[in-house]
């Protein structure tokens, strides 16, 4: 092995060490709960909390609906944008880098300032109302994640010929949106979509100062008055957002290829 | 030609403030195979997507049918298109990509199978039809394009240089499959080509384009035999420029390069320089009969091209291209060696313009 090489691999071992060594600190605290020997105590305890079910299962279905919602606004706009009005792209890149700039507390409290009970849109005024808002406020702060994932997915179709050809073949664009472009990016959808997924179920700032009963919220509420329970749910949800990415990775397999041969 | 089928009227497309297709009017029969040859940024492909309803004219009609289709929605025009890029869809097999059109146009499954089938037969790929696009090599994608865009029996088939990304071997055999599938279905079509090889081969006839205007439509013996300008005669076939210097225009002789020669076509008028023009294959080497201009000359170059030998020949200051059939008896010419070639001076044309 020469020393360009040696030196590459103990760089990446410090840097997967720096990633690693806490995770696995954590992981071997959270088998300590038991006195004197290894057990997996404190998952038991999460699992047995009604809590922990019900905030889970309340962020899985806000991800979800963030995520349904994301794909309607962002495929279109993305589609449109490449398609009719490219010019506006810098635009758009700036417009989903803020969610990135600007503070989930400040986003929080303009949605509060401008959906409180007494406004003209009194979305807190109902906790439906809330859950809608929650949803459009994740739709938001995961929009440069799905941006960029719709847009790296719409770069590897020639869309523009793909949307011509389909025309002049009687479709519509609503039919060659379904029947063409969502298909043959669908894989950059669902790595956009576990991404959102990835950001929902962590989330604590905008769930909790709108006092929803979000996973985030619980995970905090939990580190501040038990012991072991918190650094088990820090690798169950560590598990969660990895197996979130490891899908991505796994579909990236199966999108369509696209590159013809030329002989 | 067969009663009027497509008819473009003082087309006009305008970007910004530069005009790419500038009052471009021309008819075609029905069963015709048109191609819009030029150079590229000459404006063809915009006519092309004007007709096909992918850009908005600025000024003029497109007439198909008797119906003007100038404001339609591509999707409302009922043409069929075959794009450079192959352009099939990549998430559907060669069957349902060659079913699109008639799945969009509401044909029962049924009918659709029995259609598809007889597709992939017409284009040689039976039992193709549940492989992707990416499993096809570009010969056979581009089939597929085809078949796609004849499924739904379209009006018309546009096909925008649909063989500009093959290899030389396949173009060829694709073109002239392309070639009888129209005159079988004895359906019209616009070919876009800035290949004159590809365009004389398989066009009934041809318009060539510069610029955005039309510089010649005919047949291609006619664009080739007689070109109406400088442009057309460069830009089609190979082309040799004779620089002479007229001695007497009213006996209509010149000389060129000290060498006497007549030129039928001489106009009345000229004097001084002019130029000459002829294609490489109405020069002989040594006499032929018909040919009554002899020059001499040496050869500068020799091209081996299998059962053609190309000659390059110095007459002094001009040089000439004339192409020679290889005989296996005798030996190539060899570069510096003088030769005699001999033409007829009514093949020579004077070039206006």
């Amino acid at each position: 092995m020469n020393n360009n090489r040696l030196w590459a691999w103990l760089i990446f071992a410090l840097g997967a060490a720096y990633f690693i060594v806490p995770l696995l600190a954590t992981f071997e605290f959270s088998l300590r709960m038991r006195r004197g020997e290894y057990s997996f105590d404190a998952y038991a305890s999460v699992f047995a909390d009604p809590r922990f079910a019900a905030s889970f299962g309340y962020s899985v279905l806000i991800g979800l609906c963030t995520i349904v919602v994301g794909v309607l606004v962002v495929v279109p706009a993305v589609y449109f944008v490449r398609l009719r009005m490219p010019w506006l792209k810098p635009f758009m890149e700036f417009i989903t880098l803020l969610p990135l700039v600007i503070p989930a507390l400040v986003l929080v409290y303009g949605y509060i300032r401008l959906y409180n009970s007494s406004s003209l849109i009194p979305l807190t005024g109902s906790a439906l109302g809330t859950d809608i808002l929650l949803t459009g406020a994740y739709v938001t702060l995961a929009l440069p994640y799905m941006y960029r994932a719709v847009d790296n997915g719409m770069r590897t179709i020639d869309i523009g010929t793909l949307t011509e050809a389909a025309q002049i073949m009687g479709a519509s664009q609503w039919q060659i949106i379904v029947q063409i472009i969502l298909p043959n990016i669908l894989v950059a959808i669902l790595s956009g979509a576990f991404l959102t997924f990835a950001i929902v179920i962590g989330e604590f700032t905008i769930a909790s100062l709108l006092n929803r009963p979000a996973f985030g919220p619980y995970l905090v509420g939990i580190g501040t008055n038990r012991a072991y329970e918190p650094a088990a749910l820090a690798i169950i949800s560590f598990i969660i957002t990895w197996g979130a990415m490891g899908m991505i990775n796994l579909l990236g397999r199966f999108a369509p290829r696209t590159s013809p041969r030329t002989d | 030609m067969a009663s009027e089928f497509l008819r473009v009227q003082n087309l006009t497309k305008t970007f910004g403030t530069t005009t790419v297709v500038k009052g471009v009017s021309f008819a075609f029969g029905k069963g015709e195979f048109i191609s819009l040859l030029g150079p590229s940024g000459c404006g063809k492909t915009t006519i092309l997507r004007m007709i096909a309803g992918f850009e908005n004219p600025s000024a003029g009609s497109i007439v198909v049918d008797g119906q003007d289709i100038t404001s339609l929605k591509p999707n409302q025009r009922q043409l069929g298109m075959v794009f450079q890029a192959y352009a099939l869809f990549p998430n559907l097999t060669v069957g349902d990509n060659i079913g699109f059109g008639l799945k969009i146009a509401g044909l029962p499954a049924e009918q659709r199978r029995v259609r598809i089938a007889d597709m992939l037969k017409l284009i040689g790929l039976s039992g193709y039809e549940k492989r992707y696009p990416y499993e096809l090599s570009g010969g056979q994608q581009q089939r597929v394009a085809l078949a796609r865009a004849i499924a739904p029996s379209p009006r018309m088939l546009l096909l925008d240089e649909p063989l500009s990304a093959l290899d030389a071997k396949i173009r060829v055999s694709l073109r002239e499959e392309i070639r009888a599938i129209q005159l079988d279905l004895g359906i019209t079509t616009v070919f876009v080509t800035h290949d004159q090889e590809e365009a004389l081969s398989i066009s009934d006839r041809i318009v060539v384009m510069n610029a955005g205007s039309i510089e010649q439509l005919g047949a291609p013996h006619e664009i080739y035999n007689k070109p109406a300008s400088r442009f057309v005669a460069s830009f089609v076939g190979q082309l040799n420029n004779i620089d002479a210097i007229v001695t007497d225009a009213a006996a209509k002789t010149v000389t060129i390069d000290g060498q006497a020669a007549r030129v039928p076509a001489l106009p009345a008028d000229a004097k001084g320089p002019v130029t000459l023009t002829l294609r490489p294959e109405v020069l002989a080497v040594g006499a032929r009969d018909g040919n009554d201009i002899t020059l001499a000359g040496t050869i500068a170059d020799v091209t081996f091209l299998g059962s053609v030998i190309r000659l390059r020949v110095s007459l002094g200051r001009n040089m000439v291209s004339l192409d020679t059939f290889n005989d296996q008896r005798t030996v190539p010419p060899a570069r510096g060696e003088p030769i005699t070639i001999s033409l007829a001076g009514k093949d020579l044309l004077v070039l206006q313009g």
